[in-house]
C-alpha cells in the first residue's frame, strides 16, 4: 500500500533533487554520459556567484517578490479575514469575490492582467492616456517597472488565498475567548491584537511558509510575461532558461536548482517541525 | 457572558447596535470598494470580449459600446482550437485526480492506522516533496524523462517526455504529498475503534481501507478532488517543460502559444482567457463549499 507510491514519490521528486545537487558539480551538457572529466567541483558556483550577470538580480527580485507578499499581499489577505469574519450581509459574496482569481490559471491571469497593462491597449495607459509613442509607459517591458507589475497580477490571486486560509482559523478560534475580552472591555482591535492573533500562532506559522514557498516558487507569471528575463529574472526562471530551452547547461542550471533547494529547505523544515510537534501531542 | 453585564427587563439591542451603524456602513463601503477592485480586471476582460475589435480601434479601447456580441468566442474557439485542449486538459486532469486520491488515501490509511516505524519518515516524505518549488527538481526530471524507456501502449515515442502518461505521472507523484498531508489528518480524527472492531470482525486491512474508512472520508476527498482538479487543470510549468508537441499541451501552456497569434485582436484574447477559465470557474461556483473546506483542512490541522 505504501510500497509503490514511495517508490514513485522517491523516483521521481527525491531522485531528482539528490541528482540536481550531483549535476550541479559537472559541465554536463545533456549529450552523452557523464565521465570523470566532467566534474569540475564548484566551478558552476564559483562562475553563478562571481561572473553570471543574472544570479544576483535574480535572488534579488525573489527577495522583493518574497518582501512584497510577506508585508503587503499577505497581511492584505489576513486583513480581509478578519473583516469578513463576523456577522455580515453579504459575507459569501465578498469571500466569493476575493477567493475568484484563486481558482483561475496563472495563464489567464496573465492575459487578464495584459489587458490592463498593454502599452497602447491596455486599460491603464488608456485610462491615463498615455498611449501615443512619445509618453506611454511600458508596463511589462521596461525592466523598472516590471517586476511590480507582476507583482500586483500575483497579489491579486495571493491575496484571496491568504484570506480563506487565515478565515478557517478565524473560525476555529473559541469564541469564549472573544467575549471574555469583549467583557473585559476590549475593544475590536485590541481583542484581536492581544486575544485573537496570540492564540492563532500555529495558523500564523502557516501563513508564512505558504507565502515565503509561493514566493520561491513564483514562475508562471514572469514566463508568461517575457520568459522570466530583462528585469523578470528570477531563480526559478534561470533555472529553467539556462537548463531546458535555450542551452543544455545542466550543471550550471543545477547549481542554481541547489540554491533554490537550500533556500527553501528554511519553511520546509519549519513547516514539518510545527507538523511532527503536533502530531505527538 | 452578556447576561452579567446587562441588568434583566432592559432591553439591551438598541443600545448595543447604535453606535456600531456608522462603522457598519464604513466597512461595508470599504469591502465593496475592495470588491469592485477585485473584479474589475475580470468584468475589463468580459467586457472586451464582448466587442468588435474594428469598434474599439476606431472608439479608443475605453468607450461607450454600440455593439456588444459574442462574435470572439467563436473566433477565440476555432482558432484556438480548443475543443483539442479541452481534450487534452481531460485526458490528464481526470486520471490525475483520480490516481491522486487513490493512492494519497492508502498511503495517508496506513499511516494514519497502523503504527509502524516509518510511518512518520513517511509522512514527512511525501509533505515535503509536494512543499519543494518544482523548478527544484526540473532538470533531472527532464533529462530522466528524455532516457527513460516507456513501452507502446504508455508512450508512443518510447519515452515519459511530451506524453500525456509523463505528465499524469508527474502529477500524481507531486500532487500526492499534498493529498496524503491532509488525509491522514482527516482519518486520524476517525476512531481507532472502529478499525480494531474491524480487524476483530476478520476484516482484511484492504476491506478496511475500501469498505470502512474510505466512505468516512468523502466529505475530505470530495473537497480534495475539486482542488486537485483546478491545481491540475491549471498547470502551467510541467506542460510547458514536460510537453512539446503544441497539440497535446493543455489549455494553460496552449494559451501561451496562442498569444503571438492574437497580438493583433486583443479581444479575441480575451475571449480565449474566459474560456480557458470557464471550467475551473464553473467547477468553482457549483464546489465552492468543498474548495474552502479542501483549503481549511490543509492548513489548520497542519
Amino acid at each position: 500500500m505504501v510500497g509503490v507510491p514511495l517508490f514513485f514519490d522517491l523516483a521521481l521528486i527525491w531522485g531528482p533533487t539528490v541528482a540536481s545537487f550531483f549535476f550541479s558539480f559537472t559541465n554536463w551538457n545533456g549529450i552523452g554520459a557523464i565521465t570523470d572529466k566532467n566534474i569540475i567541483g564548484l566551478k558552476n558556483y564559483e562562475s553563478l556567484f562571481n561572473s553570471y550577470p543574472f544570479f544576483w538580480p535574480a535572488l534579488e527580485h525573489n527577495i522583493i517578490w518574497l518582501g512584497f507578499l510577506m508585508f503587503i499581499a499577505t497581511p492584505a489577505g489576513m486583513f480581509m479575514a478578519v473583516l469578513l469574519d463576523r456577522e455580515l450581509r453579504g459575507t459569501r459574496f465578498y469571500q466569493t469575490v476575493f477567493y475568484l482569481p484563486v481558482v483561475l490559471s496563472l495563464a489567464v491571469i496573465g492575459i487578464i492582467w495584459r489587458l490592463q497593462y498593454a502599452p497602447e491597449q491596455g486599460f491603464i495607459n488608456n485610462a491615463l492616456g498615455r498611449t501615443s509613442n512619445e509618453n506611454l509607459i511600458d508596463w511589462l517591458g521596461s525592466p523598472s517597472l516590471n517586476l511590480w507589475a507582476a507583482l500586483i497580477a500575483t497579489s491579486w490571486r495571493h491575496v484571496g488565498y491568504i484570506m480563506v486560509l487565515y478565515l478557517a482559523g478565524l473560525k476555529s478560534v473559541d469564541p469564549a475567548l472573544r467575549e471574555a475580552a469583549k467583557v473585559d472591555g476590549a475593544n475590536e482591535r485590541q481583542t484581536f491584537l492581544r486575544v485573537v492573533f496570540p492564540v492563532m500562532a500555529p495558523i500564523n506559522v502557516v501563513i508564512v511558509v505558504v507565502t515565503t514557498i509561493e514566493a520561491l516558487r513564483a514562475f508562471d507569471i514572469a514566463y508568461i510575461i517575457n520568459g522570466g528575463k530583462n528585469g523578470l529574472e528570477l531563480l526559478s526562471t534561470l533555472i529553467t532558461n539556462n537548463s531546458i530551452s535555450e542551452s543544455s547547461r545542466v550543471g550550471f542550471g543545477s547549481a542554481i536548482a541547489v540554491i533554490l533547494l537550500v533556500i527553501s529547505l528554511g519553511p520546509i523544515i519549519v513547516f514539518l517541525t510545527r507538523m511532527m510537534r503536533e502530531d505527538r501531542r | 457572558m452578556t447576561g452579567a453585564t446587562v441588568p434583566r427587563g432592559q432591553v439591551p439591542a438598541p443600545v448595543n447596535r447604535r453606535p456600531i451603524r456608522p462603522r457598519r456602513i464604513a466597512l461595508h463601503a470599504f469591502l465593496l470598494f475592495m470588491a469592485a477592485t477585485w473584479l474589475f480586471p475580470l468584468l475589463w476582460a468580459a467586457f472586451s470580449s464582448l466587442r468588435p475589435y474594428g469598434e474599439t480601434l476606431r472608439k479608443g479601447f475605453i468607450s461607450w459600446p454600440d455593439v456588444l456580441s459574442f462574435a470572439n468566442y467563436p473566433a477565440a474557439w476555432t482558432r484556438g482550437e480548443f475543443p483539442q485542449f479541452y481534450l487534452n486538459a481531460l485526458i490528464v486532469t481526470i486520471p490525475g485526480v483520480i490516481l491522486t486520491l487513490f493512492i494519497a488515501s492508502m498511503v495517508a490509511f496506513a499511516v494514519s492506522r497502523f503504527t509502524w516505524r516509518f510511518n512518520l519518515f513517511c509522512l514527512v516524505l511525501f509533505t515535503a516533496g509536494n512543499l519543494l518549488p518544482p523548478q527544484v527538481i526540473i532538470v533531472p526530471l527532464y533529462r530522466l524523462y528524455l532516457l527513460l524507456p516507456i513501452p507502446p501502449p504508455l508512450s508512443d515515442n518510447g519515452l515519459l517526455y511530451d506524453q500525456y502518461f509523463g505528465i499524469i505521472l508527474i502529477h500524481v507523484a507531486f500532487q500526492v504529498g499534498f493529498c496524503v498531508f491532509v488525509l491522514s489528518n482527516y482519518m486520524k480524527t476517525i476512531s481507532r475503534e472502529l478499525t480494531e472492531a474491524a480487524l476483530a470482525d476478520g476484516a482484511g486491512v484492504w476491506r478496511i481501507y475500501w469498505n470502512v474508512i474510505l466512505p468516512l472520508c468523502r466529505p475530505a476527498l470530495a473537497a480534495l478532488a475539486t482542488l486537485e482538479f483546478t491545481f491540475i487543470y491549471n498547470d502551467f510549468f510541467w506542460a510547458l517543460l514536460l510537453m512539446k508537441s503544441g497539440d497535446r499541451r493543455p489549455i494553460t501552456s496552449a494559451l501561451n502559444n496562442l498569444q503571438g497569434q492574437f497580438v493583433t485582436d486583443f479581444n479575441v484574447l480575451a475571449a480565449g482567457a474566459l474560456l480557458a477559465a470557464i471550467p475551473t470557474i464553473l467547477v468553482y461556483f457549483a464546489l465552492q463549499r468543498h474548495f474552502i473546506s479542501g483549503l481549511t483542512l490543509g492548513a489548520t490541522k497542519g
